[in-house]
């Protein structure tokens, strides 16, 4: 087992793996930027490392820097976490090569899913199912138009190294097609560096389901059932659930099994997720496969009662998976939302700034992986994801309840969040009855949204405002507190002189 | 002692009076008993009992306080007030404070973020709702708009340059 683990990321996800750690008797390594010297992560771990301005091309995605902190530090493996050097071939070699162990995918198996037409290719002669379309790059607008055809419209551009919904295009007829291959290769070159666009028959209303697995270095390979991700925004997952509520038993066992052919197809170590489009008659197909660990595994820990991040360490540090596919069972239901710095009163714009007042649920059923905490200024220069917040019942009911019991709880104040927006979300009857499908935030979000705040409330908020007022200008509990705390001096004064 | 305090636009006259601990107090001439707590700076807890004289107790209500320089909110549960106490001498610093003044417009940064493009020089003229300036946080560019039709008077910042919440980029006239 390792003794010292770095983890090359920051906010929430370096807290969890900090906590696995903490929790596995390794030392944890934590490593910031400029702004970063007073996050969460760097109080949590075991040591800390500066590793450079605030950019995070200087920082966190900077492959000798952290290859040099991590040799000075001892640490004989590294966490990438999710986002920043994660899904990085380059970076998963680099590691390899000065041996310290990457605790993830090789970086082999990255590039043979890293690029979505290459993963293509290798599914296809594996057997999979994936959305019918062209498997390379289109080399012209004539090939774009003669595939179309034969997939039929609607169709859907993809950038080859895409991701996040960027160099993506909904075509629905031929003369909208020119135009839009145009758009969705220069948006690709710009975002990726790479224009290679290819087409897909879009498939209408479908549901993004997929299925993680894990894959020991020793051959053995299993999945773990599947997470509902269909509630997007922007080609971003908003909320995610375990299982599935289309998803039977065997479907499930159809899927995972897939998903299990795809890992074995691209010699797939540790953690690692395929995903699926759905249609409405659940015929599924391979979407594409993401090398890391995601944002939204707590939803698969908590019906499996498998903690995935100890796993993954246990496979780094060449161990057996310790048990079978047929041991692996679920139970209950967990639905995760994802907590982020933004104003969904005003077109989701970011809201960075410091945290005045922050009080965090808990409760039975909840769990609350945060990488925020009050009085903390959250930075303008990363991603805006402050915590995920998870409910866990013995059904879908139970864990919607729970949640919504624990975002009434919950409190941040000083910026500006999208804890209304999941509110919304669950009280919504389609969220209720799991009527799901890619759009259904969108639709959601483009209806009327019910007025919330009550004129009874609005006078207690009157009585409120004037309380604040009356105790702060007459200074009432200025005095009080002085008085209290001379209080317990005394109180101190006497017991030390007894 | 009487406060004149505005919930959402709306007004209401609360009168306060400190009584054995309790607050009595009236609202809109009704009166409501209430036990209130302060927990913490900007937590109220209140009880609030509807029967002046009736059993110690009644509704429980957690009331959070947030503040920014230019407005405070109240929480209550999952709801959202805007509160305002108006007394005649904040009135009027307030009303000194609006950047209105013979017409012109001041274009302030609403959060921290980076100047991306600058979409103007001075002196041009702009349409209300014209793109002006291109800041970006976290990741994400949001373009400003013009609130009104008229000429770039002034411009603060250089692209490129970081921006506090609240600091003035244009000005328009």
């Amino acid at each position: 087992m390792f003794k010292k683990i770095l983890i090359a990321n920051r906010g929430e996800i370096a807290v969890r793996v900090i906590r696995a750690c903490r929790e596995l008797g390794i030392r944890s390594v934590a490593v910031y930027s400029d702004v970063d010297r007073a996050s969460l992560h760097v109080i949590k771990a075991d040591e800390a490392y500066y590793l450079g301005p605030t950019a995070a091309t200087e920082s966190y995605l900077n492959i000798a820097r952290i290859l040099d902190v991590a040799r000075r530090a001892g640490a004989d493996a590294i966490h990438p976490g999710y986002g920043f050097l994660s899904e990085n071939a380059k970076f998963a070699r680099a590691c390899a090569r000065t041996g310290i162990k990457f605790i993830g995918p090789t970086g082999d198996a990255m590039e043979t899913m890293g690029s979505k037409t290459g993963a293509r290719r290798a599914m296809e002669r594996a057997g999979i199912p994936f959305v019918p379309g062209s498997l390379r790059g289109l080399a012209s607008a004539e090939e774009a138009e003669k595939v179309a055809e034969q997939i039929g419209y609607p169709v859907m551009l993809k950038a080859a190294s895409g991701g996040g919904g960027k160099g993506m295009r909904l075509v629905h007829e031929r003369a909208e097609l020119r135009p839009a291959l145009e758009g969705a290769k220069s948006e690709a070159a710009r975002s990726f560096g790479d224009d290679e666009v290819y087409i897909e028959k879009a498939i209408v209303r479908p549901r993004h389901i997929e299925m993680q697995i894990l894959g020991d270095e020793h051959g053995h390979v299993v999945y773990l059932g599947e997470r509902e991700c269909s509630i997007q925004r922007r080609h971003q997952k908003v909320v995610e659930e375990a299982p599935s509520a289309i998803v039977d038993d065997d479907m499930r066992r159809r899927m995972g099994e897939i998903a299990v052919r795809v890992a074995r197809a691209a010699n797939y170590t540790n953690a690692g997720t395929v995903e699926f489009l759905v249609d409405a008659e659940k015929n599924f197909y391979f979407l594409e496969m993401n090398t890391r660990l995601q944002v939204e595994h707590p939803v698969t820990e908590l019906v499996t009662g498998l903690d995935l991040v100890h796993l993954q360490i246990l496979i780094a540090s060449g161990g057996e998976l310790p048990f079978q596919q047929e041991h692996v069972t679920t139970r209950g239901h967990a639905i995760e939302c994802r907590i982020c710095a933004e104003d969904p009163d005003n077109h989701f714009f970011p809201s960075p700034g410091k945290i005045t007042m922050l009080v965090a649920p808990a409760g039975p059923g909840i769990r609350h992986d945060s990488g925020s905490y009050e009085g903390w200024t959250v930075p303008i220069d990363y991603d805006p994801l402050l915590a995920k917040l998870i409910g866990y019942g013995s059904d879908r009911n139970q864990a919607t309840t729970r949640l919504q019991r624990a975002l009434a709880e919950y409190f941040i104040c000083g910026i500006k969040t999208n804890i209304p927006l999941f509110q919304r979300i669950l009280r919504d009857p389609d969220f209720q009855a799991a009527r799901l499908d890619t759009g259904y935030l969108e639709r959601l979000l483009g209806g009327p949204s019910e007025p919330q705040a009550s004129s009874e409330g609005a006078k207690v908020a009157a009585i409120a405002t004037a309380l604040f007022a009356a105790m702060e200008g007459a200074g009432a509990p200025a005095e009080a507190t002085p008085v209290n705390s001379a209080n317990w001096k005394r109180a101190a004064l006497r017991d030390g002189l007894r | 002692m009487t406060y004149e305090v505005s919930i959402d636009g709306r007004l209401y006259r609360v009168d306060l009076a400190q009584k054995d601990g309790q607050w009595h107090c009236s609202v809109d001439g009704s009166p409501v008993e209430v036990d209130a707590v302060l927990v913490r700076p900007n937590e109220l807890s209140l009880i609030i009992s509807g029967v002046p004289g009736g059993i110690s107790g009644g509704v429980a209500f957690d009331v959070k306080r947030e503040k920014s320089p230019q407005e405070t909110h109240l929480w209550i549960s999952s709801s959202r007030y805007k509160a305002e106490v108006r007394d005649p001498r904040s009135l009027q610093s307030r009303r000194s404070g609006v950047g209105e003044a013979e017409g012109t417009k001041k274009i302030l940064a609403s959060m921290p973020g980076k100047i991306v493009r600058v979409l103007v020089s001075a002196r041009d003229p702009v349409e209300a709702g014209q793109g002006v300036v291109v800041v970006e946080a976290m990741k994400m560019q949001n373009e400003l708009k013009s609130p009104k039709q008229g000429t770039v008077q002034k411009i603060l910042v250089d692209e490129g340059a970081s921006v506090n919440a609240g600091d003035v980029l244009l000005v328009i006239e």
